[in-house]
């Protein structure tokens, strides 16, 4: 294992120092516990947007924390949920009185701390609503599974969301908001090689030089199934039938498409991959009205992607054209 | 022997040094069918018990296992901070001030710990959770402690067997929550880590009474 990391257990720190850093004018960054909140945090009268997760997804979900998108960002150890102890103080410097939203991604660990943290700031007289995001269309069977996990998806319903917190919206406005978000939203993704945790120090699992791994979270777990190498537009197929098959994309659909990569993968290949799938949507007679591409959330280094799509409405269209200043998405500011 | 605090203090002591010893043996499990952080998490978070048991040490067995829950929901993390949080935080408050510790209360605090893990993770016997390993031990221990003449040593080995027997046990099951039910089928052949952990705290609990 070669990394560009001192101490496997000093690595969320140094990282997130770093970030602080390198990026003064528009985050603040609080050590132990370890939280980053926008600079001019709370904005008065703005409803507070919290998410948080383990470390490893960069530039989820830090890089995300600025002017129309997240005010706090709460980063766990590598792949592992952050705490109660963090959550909460994170939750109380962003609240200006409005309330703050929660945006979870669905897993175990994550949806039961910042459960306790909700708890406990509503102790503390602040209002609270969680956002759950769960757009993993590789879970199938939900019944026997701790749920669809939250993936792609939830870069979009920060995004969003937080436009419309910027625009005034009031706490049960901007929670809805997400939440139509998540439900338009649907993701899958497929590893081409496994990521290796610094202190676990070899690949979360083992993957043969000309085998795949479809339906991967973002965390270094297996996915569904693996299958032989394919070529990009053979993976993209794959990868597109089950998303649009299950939000029902049908002629005359305005979506956002949205090609992630996993941290591995050069933008050049994930360009390929938006290329097929603009075709694969074409031919449904779907229209790609706005377009992401490139690492947004991540599985350490993992090489390989994974294909959102977001069904767009007016207002969902208008809300993502909005101004967002953070470190890895800015434009209009 | 009694189970008073300085049994509860040994117990947690016993308790990091399996975490920190097995680390690396639980990483491997978790890397097989989760995201290879749970000896990590579980090592840390014992070390901060340790820290937080010599700053202010407790008085009575309860306050030593409210103290762990406090600080294992708030420097581990993941699923397994809560899990084990509201199990001993449940086990904490079904002790009270006691000084000591009798059979009967000690099989009633276990219950009441996996009764704390079922209702935070909502998993169910069979799902290949940790709770595959309390519920056999919990059953053990009201089973030893039910016995007329039954000692405190008796109740805790046959509680730490169980519950090792129930770990065990996971390694066929497939996975219905956590990480590795994503998995489905393919998490059968592994052992549940939280189960493997757990069996590793209640068999410390027999080695600080020993």
């Amino acid at each position: 294992m070669k990394k560009l990391i001192n101490d496997p257990r000093a690595v969320v720190d140094e990282s997130v120092e770093g970030f602080g850093l390198a990026h003064p004018h528009l985050v603040t960054v609080s050590a132990d516990p370890t939280y980053i909140t926008r600079k001019d945090a709370p904005v008065s009268g703005k409803v507070g947007l919290v998410s948080g997760g383990g470390s490893g997804h960069e530039p989820l979900h830090a890089g995300f924390v600025g002017q129309g998108m997240l005010d706090a960002a709460v980063p766990g150890a590598v792949f592992t949920s952050p705490t109660p102890d963090q959550i909460l103080p994170a939750t109380l410097a962003v609240n200006s009185g409005a309330g703050v939203v929660h945006i979870v991604k669905n897993y175990t660990g994550d949806v039961l701390n910042f459960e306790t943290a909700a708890e406990l700031a509503e102790a503390e007289g602040v209002s609270v609503r969680t956002v759950l995001v769960n757009d993993d269309v590789a879970v199938e069977d939900s019944l026997y599974t701790a749920g669809r996990r939250g993936v792609g998806g939830t870069v979009l319903v920060e995004k969003i969301a937080g436009a419309a917190a910027e625009r005034g919206d009031d706490l049960e406005a901007v929670a809805a908001v997400g939440e139509r978000v998540n439900a338009n939203v649907r993701t899958m993704g497929v590893a081409l090689s496994a990521c290796t945790v610094p202190h676990a120090g070899s690949p979360s699992f083992d993957l043969a030089e000309d085998e795949i791994e479809i339906g991967i979270g973002i965390h270094g777990e297996p996915g569904r199934h693996r299958i032989p190498m394919e070529n990009a537009d053979g993976i993209t197929d794959r990868l597109l039938e089950p998303v649009l098959a299950d939000l029902g994309i049908a002629s005359g659909d305005k979506v956002l498409l949205f090609v992630n990569g996993m941290g591995g993968t050069p933008l050049s290949e994930l360009y390929i991959v938006y290329r097929r799938a603009v075709q694969v949507l074409a031919g449904r007679g779907a229209t790609v009205e706005r377009s992401l591409v490139g690492n947004y959330i991540t599985a350490l280094e993992m090489q390989g992607c994974s294909i959102s799509v977001l069904r767009l409405d007016d207002e969902l269209t208008e809300l993502w054209d909005a101004p967002v200043h953070t470190a890895a998405l800015r434009w209009g500011v | 022997m009694v189970l008073d605090v300085n049994w509860a203090v040994k117990w947690l002591t016993l308790s990091a040094q399996a975490m920190a010893e097995h680390r690396v043996e639980l990483i491997e499990l978790d890397r097989a069918i989760g995201d290879s952080d749970h000896g990590e998490n579980m090592d840390r978070g014992f070390q901060a018990v340790l820290d937080k048991l010599a700053e202010a040490p407790p008085q009575t067995p309860g306050a030593a296992l409210k103290l762990t829950a406090m600080t294992l929901m708030s420097k581990v993390g993941g699923a397994a901070g809560p899990l084990y949080g509201t199990a001993f935080l449940r086990a904490a408050t079904s002790l009270g001030d006691s000084a000591e510790i009798e059979p009967e209360a000690w099989a009633t605090a276990l219950a009441a710990a996996r009764d704390g893990i079922v209702a935070r993770g909502k998993a169910e016997s069979g799902d290949k959770t940790m709770v595959d390993a309390w519920t056999p031990a919990v059953e053990a221990a009201r089973k030893a402690a039910a016995a007329g003449d039954a000692d405190v040593l008796t109740v805790l080995v046959a509680a730490a067997e169980a519950a090792e027997a129930g770990a065990v046990a996971t390694d066929p099951m497939v996975a219905r929550k956590g990480r590795a039910s994503y998995l489905g089928e393919r998490s059968a052949g592994h052992r549940d880590p939280g189960a493997a952990s757990s069996a590793l705290i209640l068999r410390a609990a027999v080695g600080a009474a020993a």
